[in-house]
């Protein structure tokens, strides 16, 4: 499985009943069914949902006590505001491309569930990014805006990759998987590459300015790996087919 | 009865008497009240005078400055919170994060330190600190300050004329420029040596423009001595120009025939020019620079502020720039 297309059987909900299948045998035979894998049990859902949510709350109560004079934010809020929200939208891009590999790398199909929720995160958080931009940078003057998208070559590169993935968030429902067709919506939602480099080199424009790379680095590190190593899968699955399903839960 | 009732001498109940320490202390306590309220008062009075002597922070050596005579040397405006000032600027030899410098700048050495002044000068010199201190009378200034970033700040600064310096070491006649050449120790300033910049930081003006009595050469704020991060022990304030056009932690001044190569113009010709003048009507190529933040008083959600054309003394410097074309000299 490791580089082939990702399989929709594999989408959440789907994969509830693979992991319900799981559960049953166990993978320590008939003794684990008493206690659930972490991953498994009901609860860890709303956990990760609500730790995703912790640094949304963590700025929006410094934005709001910042309007109060209590400044959790430092001396700028609005650009700690705009930075933060890019970072978190970056850390959840490699979250969210870091399922696949864990999943494989430690057996653990389960993780697969969480896969659509982390995504939806990177959306969410890259939304917030735009708003504080477009609010806290551009007083939400639409015409602004407009003329600022062209202006600047990295929030030009941040609109495409956030429209690219509003186009993901869309269709990221399990019916929008019949409507589209498993294979068309697996080309579609492809696209999180794309949206990965762009993010980027959304970054890597804006520091450019200081020519201050350290983070950015890091960063890049980590996507180039993530993709670099499905790539690597992929040249190995069409050169030796026949160890390429081993990993497949 | 019923008189004496409504007097309040007589209660019918125990609860309602005050107790005796308390009404033995009601002097006391108005007394206190009386102060407080004259101190209030006095505090709105002295509030007016305090504005050439802004409250010192406490925190360094005090630096006493009597307010400026120079026309528009104060600004009326509200001075930008003492940790904001010194905990949210650029100096790129501590780092680029601008909370760096207050991070890093703690292994700056200011003591002893001298500023070399030569060139194209009658009477170069080589001078200590303390010289410096002593050369013209301190003068608290209160300035705008403009980040080409697009954040400002109101800042009280301590120093005086860079014109005093000027007169007393006598530019020759190929004088026409001066170049601020800042400290550069790899030693006490952990980004230098990285590739962000040349190093040392270079700063220019044109001689007119040193000679203007608003550019500041500047040894503390706050009525206080610069903290590291701010440039100590001395460093220039030009306040109609963006901030990197002020060099920190300056050991040379020198006085030159041709235009100095400047650090900003050398790394991005293109976006930092010699002048580097605040302009509203010039932008960044990109970015805009008709608007700004300034740091803790607009809200987050409030409408940036227009920036001025130098950046409000246009009054006073607008002439040294007559004929030019800005948008070609910018």
């Amino acid at each position: 499985m490791r580089g082939t297309p990702v399989r929709p059987e594999l989408v959440e909900g789907l994969v509830a009943s693979v992991g319900q299948r799981f559960d049953r045998l166990g993978p320590n035979g008939a003794g684990a069914r008493r206690r659930k894998p972490l991953l498994l049990r009901p609860l860890a859902k709303p956990v990760l949902f609500v730790a995703c949510l912790l640094p949304f709350a963590w700025l929006l109560y410094g934005a709001i006590s910042s309007v109060y004079g209590v400044n959790t934010l430092g001396a700028n809020p609005a650009e700690t505001l705009i930075r933060a929200t890019g970072d978190w939208t970056l850390r959840f891009l490699c979250i969210t491309l870091a399922v696949t590999p864990l999943r494989q790398w430690f057996k653990q199909p389960s993780l697969a569930r969480f896969r659509r929720m982390l995504g939806l995160f990177t959306f969410f958080y890259a939304c917030v990014h735009f708003l504080c931009y477009s609010w806290l940078d551009m007083g939400l003057v639409f015409d602004d805006i407009v003329r600022d998208i062209p202006k600047r070559p990295f929030i030009l590169v941040g609109t495409s990759a956030l429209l690219l993935m509003t186009a993901l968030a869309l269709t990221s429902f399990n019916r929008a998987i019949k409507w589209l067709g498993a294979a068309r919506w697996q080309a579609l939602h492809r696209a999180i590459y794309a949206i990965a480099l762009l993010a980027i080199l959304h970054f890597f424009w804006m520091r450019a300015a200081k020519h201050n790379f350290a983070e950015v680095a890091v960063y890049a590190a980590i996507i180039t790996g993530l993709l670099g190593w499905r790539a690597w899968g992929r040249w190995r699955d069409r050169t030796q087919p026949a160890v390429s399903s081993s990993s497949t839960p | 009865m019923h008189l004496l009732e409504n007097r309040g001498f007589v209660h019918p109940h125990a609860s309602e008497i005050t107790p005796r320490d308390a009404y033995l202390r009601r002097r006391e306590l108005l007394a206190r009240f009386a102060t407080g309220a004259a101190g209030l008062a006095l505090a709105g009075w002295a509030g007016r005078e305090a504005l050439a002597q802004t409250t010192r922070p406490n925190k360094l050596a005090a630096l006493p400055g009597a307010r400026s005579a120079v026309a528009g040397a104060v600004t009326m405006e509200k001075p930008t919170a003492y940790v904001d000032v010194t905990g949210y600027n650029n100096f790129y030899e501590f780092g680029t994060d601008k909370d760096d410098p207050a991070k890093n700048a703690h292994t700056l050495k200011t003591r002893p330190w001298t500023v070399a002044v030569e060139g194209e000068v009658k009477k170069p010199k080589v001078f200590d600190i303390d010289e410096l201190l002593k050369l013209s009378p301190m003068e608290e200034r209160i300035y705008r300050m403009r980040c080409v970033e697009g954040w400002s700040m109101v800042v009280p600064w301590v120093g005086y004329s860079l014109s005093e310096l000027i007169k007393r070491v006598e530019p020759t006649g190929n004088a026409k420029y001066v170049e601020f050449v800042t400290q550069a120790d790899p030693k006490t300033m952990p980004f230098v040596g990285s590739r962000v910049l040349d190093w040392p930081y270079v700063e220019g003006l044109r001689l007119d423009e040193a000679m203007h009595p608003l550019a500041l050469l500047t040894f503390g704020l706050y009525g206080e001595v610069l903290p590291n991060q701010n440039g100590a022990p001395v460093r220039m304030v030009l306040p109609w120009k963006y901030g990197f056009k002020s060099g920190k932690s300056i050991v040379k001044i020198r006085f030159v025939e041709k235009e100095p190569g400047t650090a900003w113009n050398k790394a991005a010709r293109n976006e930092y020019g010699f002048y580097s003048n605040v302009n509203p009507n010039v932008d960044h190529p990109r970015w805009s620079q008709a608007t700004e933040r300034r740091i803790g008083e607009d809200n987050i959600f409030a409408k940036k502020r227009p920036t001025l054309m130098f950046n409000g003394y246009e009054a006073q410097v607008g002439q040294l720039y007559a004929g030019m074309d800005l948008k070609k000299f910018y």
